[in-house]
């Protein structure tokens, strides 16, 4: 195996046009249980987290390098409670932002958030930069479009987060759980207010016909909570799978939306 | 070959392809205290503090470990002798088989040097990533309990 430890994204770029189709190590909180389980043998990794620019931090950026208990510590809230949610301290000190999208499981915690706040991924090689909107970067269970020799640099957010925002997930315990099902709901002053799941479909997914429901009641009442929470239910794609059925996390997701709508209304 | 510094030790290795430093540290520098259990990082067995931060050793490739301080439960006591949180564990039965022990003194460890003083809520929040196939939980928590009201008076 072959293993390259840059410091800078210049070297790490570097290395990744240099063995284009290298395995990129973060975290290793998913890399390590494919070598452990699953007998996966990487011929060339480029191990990316000492790269000084990927742990960059600034108000509508976030490196890729940086870890759930930093997101966790910081300033976002939805991005900071989905952060909590994620394994086990052990797990938050080593895992990424940056290895979340690359995972790109329909699982992954931040990635609600990232899809209620239209976040855009930021792609970089010797090549030049692209910028990719989450639902163009995402393209299926555990597939992005990150392109080989390139590296996920960070997340982009739009020129301003909605004030509210609320994360909520659902597992068998409070900790070290792969999500049953996830939501994350945001809400601004002029009534806007966006809804995205995870663990409901094949990638994360936006609720928009509620969005658009409920963007447009000043005060919802009893009535409109209730539809709000059917329209949820009604959109999201969930399967059956060893976690759970298909019903459970469709009713799930109903009740989570509202009750996280009516956190960010109070 | 990497070089990392174990227990404050220079030391080298030679680990093979993508192995994990809890390998490397059991089968390549003789230090078995962190235990390999369920490789994935769900268990808490095999934590050790890496560069200041409490990770699972089964979820670090050694090869990146490389220049890397690392903080073992072989290097953990009190100069020789047990440190206040291994003295609690004792004390209070938060011992029974034994397996989660290294991971959770390691794990608390980290969380008393950052926080002397933590409430039961943290001490259990700190811990979740530990798990005591005993389910002696109880006692654990009132041992590092039992640290945190010590170090308070």
């Amino acid at each position: 195996m072959d293993i390259t430890l840059p410091r800078d994204l210049e070297a790490a770029l570097a290395a990744a046009a240099a063995a284009p189709d290298a395995t990129i190590l973060a975290g290793g909180t998913d890399l390590m249980v494919g070598v452990n389980y699953h007998g996966v043998r990487p011929s060339a990794v480029v191990a990316i987290r000492r790269v000084a620019e990927l742990q960059e931090w600034e108000d509508r950026f976030i490196g890729a390098g940086v870890t759930y208990r930093r997101l966790e510590a910081g300033p976002i809230p939805g991005l900071a409670q989905a952060a909590r949610t994620v394994g086990s301290p052990q797990i938050r000190s080593a895992g990424t932002i940056g290895g979340n999208l690359g995972t790109a499981s329909p699982a992954g915690d931040t990635l609600p958030f990232l899809a209620a706040v239209d976040a855009s991924v930021v792609l970089r090689s010797t090549a030049g930069e692209r910028v990719l909107r989450w639902d163009e970067f995402i393209t299926g269970p555990k597939r992005n479009a990150r392109g080989p020799g390139e590296l996920i640099i960070g997340v982009r957010f739009p020129d301003r987060l909605p004030r509210r925002q609320a994360f909520a997930k659902i597992g068998v315990r409070s900790a070290m759980v792969i999500a049953i099902a996830s939501c994350c709901v945001t809400r601004d002053e002029d009534g806007t207010t966006r809804v995205a799941l995870g663990s409901v479909g094949p990638t994360p997914i936006r609720a928009r016909r509620a969005e658009e429901m409920i963007s447009a009641e000043s005060r919802p009442t009893e009535a409109t909570l209730t539809e709000f929470s059917r329209l949820v239910a009604d959109e999201v794609r969930p399967i059956t799978d060893h976690r759970s059925t298909a019903e459970y996390r469709r009713y799930a997701s109903g009740v989570m939306a509202r009750r996280l709508l009516e956190r960010v209304l109070s | 070959m990497i070089r990392i510094t174990v227990n404050g030790v220079a030391r080298t290795a030679d680990p093979a392809g993508p192995e994990s430093l809890l390998t490397t540290l059991r089968d390549r520098l003789g230090l078995p205290g962190s235990k390999n259990a369920c490789e994935q990082g769900e268990c808490g067995s095999c934590s050790v503090i890496l560069d200041g931060e409490l990770v699972c050793s089964c979820l670090v490739m050694a090869a990146d470990a490389d220049g890397s301080e690392v903080r073992t439960i072989e290097g953990i006591d009190d100069h020789g002798t047990l440190n206040a949180i291994q003295e609690a564990m004792v004390g209070a039965g938060g011992v029974q088989c034994g397996f989660c022990t290294p991971g959770i003194v390691v794990a608390a460890t980290h969380l008393f040097e950052a926080n002397p003083h933590p409430t039961e809520g943290e001490i259990r929040e700190a811990l979740a990533g530990n798990i005591c196939r005993c389910t002696g939980y109880g006692a654990i928590v009132r041992a590092l309990t039992a640290v945190a009201g010590t170090e308070a008076s």
